[in-house]
């Protein structure tokens, strides 16, 4: 399941850039091309979010695993 | 995930504060100019910061009062974070004097006066007392101690953050704004549209500094039992 997300993500992610490369007047190129940086700021702050959602859940995992005993 | 809901709200709210953050408009001041967006993100570090100190204060006192170490690792760890937002605040306050203060054609914004600005030393001096607090912790041995001592002693660092940022730069001259009443949180400095995306980065940030705490404090727990084990 994991791997399904993951992979699905990958595929959102680089096909991206791909669909919106072949408007010129896209979103992606209005307005002196702030869009671009807000998309790079998005993808880092989401990227950053979800590292630590997976380590709060490894650090959870752990905990249980750990009271069990 | 009931109990979550609080880290749903900080991704949202993140994630509003930088859509809006870039694409807001801001009134075009001399000087600043584009550079008032800073407020989103530089002003922000520092309100996180404060809230995780008092966060650590108040289980520091709550230690004090139970002699529980689960407080002792709460007060830690939330500090620890809260130095973190600082460290953060004070490098993206550094680029944005950078590009605003410092300007090469102006003669009294010389590097002098800069170094000068009672902001930054004061914002250092309580960073350097938070430091101290961890240098302190760790050159304890005894456990028991080590927290008493700690906590006795992060009610002294809190106190000092009062007259460190917030009292003494406000008496003395400075190029930092808000000398007058409450910087960023002053209802005349800030303009309706921009406050539209300052509350919202302020608590997000600031939940987002309080989400890493709590994944520090959980590790912190854990390892705590797994060393008396």
């Amino acid at each position: 399941m994991k791997k399904i997300y993951s992979s699905i993500i990958f595929l959102l992610l680089y096909f991206f850039p791909q669909v919106t490369f072949a408007q010129s007047d896209s979103l992606m190129r209005r307005d002196g091309r702030i869009y671009v940086v807000v998309t790079v700021v998005l993808i880092i702050l989401l990227g950053l979010i979800g590292y630590l959602v997976r380590i709060e859940k490894k650090i959870n995992k752990l905990t249980k695993h750990n009271d069990s005993l | 995930m009931k109990k979550n809901w609080w880290k749903i709200l900080c991704i949202i709210l993140l994630v509003y504060t930088v859509i809006a953050g870039f694409l807001v408009k801001v009134p075009d001041l001399p000087i600043l100019g584009e550079t008032s967006r800073n407020l989103f993100f530089h002003v922000a570090m520092w309100m996180a910061m404060m809230v995780l100190f008092i966060c650590s204060v108040v289980y520091s006192i709550r230690y004090l009062r139970s002699m529980d170490l689960k407080d002792d690792v709460r007060a830690k760890n939330f500090a620890a974070v809260g130095i973190y937002f600082g460290i953060l605040g004070y490098a993206t306050g550094a680029v944005w004097m950078s590009y605003t203060w410092a300007d090469p054609n102006n003669p009294s914004f010389e590097f002098s006066a800069i170094a000068r600005e009672p902001k930054l030393i004061g914002a250092a001096v309580a960073l350097l007392i938070y430091f101290a607090y961890f240098i302190l912790r760790d050159s304890i041995q005894d456990m028991d101690k080590r927290a008493r001592i700690a906590a006795v002693y992060n009610v002294f660092a809190f106190a000092m953050l009062f007259p460190t940022i917030w009292i003494v730069p406000r008496l003395l001259p400075s190029l930092h704004p808000g000398q007058e009443g409450n910087p960023a949180l002053n209802f005349k400095d800030v303009n309706t549209t921009m406050r539209m995306v300052e509350y919202p980065a302020f608590i997000g940030w600031t939940l987002l500094g309080v989400w890493i705490a709590q994944v520090k404090i959980k590790l912190g727990l854990l390892s705590e039992k797994l060393n008396a084990q």
